[in-house]
């Protein structure tokens, strides 16, 4: 098996390593960086526990071979916060309005969130349900989540429509 | 971990010994050839990385070839629009272009996924799957597209009618050859399009059953020119029905006949008995309701008044 050099940003810093011609970007940044927040759950593209930021946009990582993040910049959750324990405001509003249960979806959700945030920092209620689409939750019901990206939304400036 | 963890085929990694960047079509069509049917292209990898964690097939290479310089355009050159096989999902319906000048089109790669997987995945890989219902084949079939492809000994233009060979298969070989552009009529004054997709939930599901239609029309004189409907999953591949369509032509717009087009729509059709998708006669029935929707749909895009 032929092994390959990378480099790319990885939450900021600059990263170079030596993976396989078969490692999947999600194994890379679990096995080998020790980036543990990136969950897996389906590895097939159905649940989007996975999901990174890939350039701004999110991806799923459980699908992306690692060659793809050559020269890319790469947002997991560490990348969120700083060391000293502070948050962003969507990780804020997800301990506010309590969108987490079991945790498992969080990542992903707050990586997407944050993904359309970025683009549009007052989304309404159905782009913020589209935009979470690709992310399941098997214990919220997804209503405290949706309420966490509006109360973001809404300190962004954008009306709470429902 | 146990052996039967491992069995699991989620759990287990993919089984190539060699991933390839190739920058230039010349160079990755020089790799294929080289490696006789051995390689494999992968485009966004959506369809290619679940394949091969099943061992649906092997490939000990593979092409990537989503770096290729000029694949990912979409533009208007004359009457047609051009399109790269590495545009997304994404990028298609996010098109101007492509709402307004292949609105089903726009319409069913909006469908895909979750924004996941439209951020990634191409609209040469959708066709290259030969997928009977996948979401932008059907629309593209429906306008009438063609496609180029290009191999060591050189390129190749084929309508999307003669693409299509059979479940997950076409006229292309993804061993040695490479569909590098995807081209067809936009759409006018007088004509319309739309896209009907019936599946179990909104988002994250395969379709239980799509239809695109696209119309010309002239609307003063309330003629239906030409129809084109496409449907899948009825039958190996994305399906043109002719008999409706040539019920069509040169019919007057009226909701009466377009119930009687809808009609003729399911004599040719044969959707599988299926667990995820419904029966062969639940489907059968809807097939009606989504082609009849889909040309009242495109008719008032084209400027038709249906009474
Ligand atoms: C979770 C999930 C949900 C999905 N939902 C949908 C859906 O709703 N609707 C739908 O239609 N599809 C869906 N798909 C299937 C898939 O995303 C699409 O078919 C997609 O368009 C494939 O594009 P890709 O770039 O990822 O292809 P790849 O996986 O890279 O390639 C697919 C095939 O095409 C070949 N290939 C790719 N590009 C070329 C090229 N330019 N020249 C020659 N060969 C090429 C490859 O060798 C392979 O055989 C889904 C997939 C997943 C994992
Ligand atoms: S683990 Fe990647 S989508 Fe489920
Ligand atoms: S909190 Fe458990 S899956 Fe979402």
């Amino acid at each position: 098996m032929s092994t390959m050099q990378i480099s790319f940003k990885l939450n900021g810093e600059d990263v170079a390593v030596e993976i396989a011609a078969n490692t999947l970007l999600v194994d890379l940044l679990r096995e080998e960086l020790g980036l543990t927040g990136t969950k897996t759950g389906c590895r097939e593209g159905e649940c989007g526990a996975c999901t990174v930021l890939v350039d701004g946009e999110p991806f799923n990582s459980c699908l992306l071979p690692a060659m793809k993040a050559d020269g890319r910049q790469v947002t997991t959750i560490e990348g969120l916060g700083d060391d000293e324990g502070a948050v962003e405001s969507i990780q804020q509003a997800f301990m506010d309005m309590g969108a987490a249960q079991c945790g498992f979806c969080t990542p992903g959700m707050i990586l997407t969130a944050k993904s359309l945030l970025d683009k549009n920092p007052a989304p309404e209620e159905a782009e913020i349900r589209q935009a979470l689409t690709g992310v399941l939750c098997r214990c919220t019901g997804y209503r405290k989540i949706v309420q966490a990206v509006q109360a973001v939304a809404q300190h962004n400036g954008g009306e709470v429509t429902s | 971990m146990s052996p039967a963890f491992h069995e699991l085929h989620w759990a287990r990694d993919i089984e190539v010994s060699e991933y390839l960047m190739p920058s230039s079509l010349e160079e990755a069509l020089a790799m294929l050839a080289q490696r006789q049917g051995k390689a494999r292209v992968i485009a966004g990898g959506t369809d290619v990385v679940p394949e091969l964690r099943r061992r649906d097939y092997q490939a000990e290479t593979l092409v990537d070839i989503s770096r290729l310089p000029d694949m990912d355009g979409i533009a208007q050159e004359g009457g047609d629009i051009v399109m790269g096989p590495l545009v997304t999902h994404a990028q298609a319906a996010d098109s101007d272009l492509i709402q307004k000048k292949a609105g089903a089109l726009a319409a069913g790669c909006l469908a895909v996924g979750s924004p996941q997987i439209r951020n990634v995945a191409t609209l040469g890989g959708n066709l290259v799957s030969g997928q009977p219902a996948a979401d932008a084949s059907v629309p593209l079939l429906a306008l009438e597209a063609q496609v180029t492809i290009a191999s060591g000994e050189g390129e190749r233009q084929v309508p999307l009618r003669e693409f299509f060979v059979s479940v997950g298969e076409t006229v292309l070989d993804p061993g040695r050859e490479i569909l590098t552009q995807i081209r067809f009529p936009a759409l006018g004054e007088g004509q319309g399009s739309s896209y009907q997709r019936l599946s179990k939930r909104k988002a994250l599901t395969l379709p239980m059953l799509v239809c695109a239609v696209v119309v010309s029309a002239d609307a003063a004189e309330g003629v239906i020119n030409n129809a084109a409907v496409a449907l899948g999953p009825v039958a190996p591949v994305p399906f043109r029905e002719s008999q409706t369509e040539a019920f069509l032509a040169g019919a007057k717009a009226s909701r009466e006949i377009l119930v009687q087009a809808a009609e003729t729509a399911t004599a040719q059709c044969t959707p599988r008995d299926s667990l995820l998708r419904g029966s062969c006669d639940y489907r059968q029935e809807m097939v009606k309701v989504l082609v009849r929707r889909g040309l009242a749909s495109a008719l008032r895009q084209a400027g038709c008044t249906l009474d």
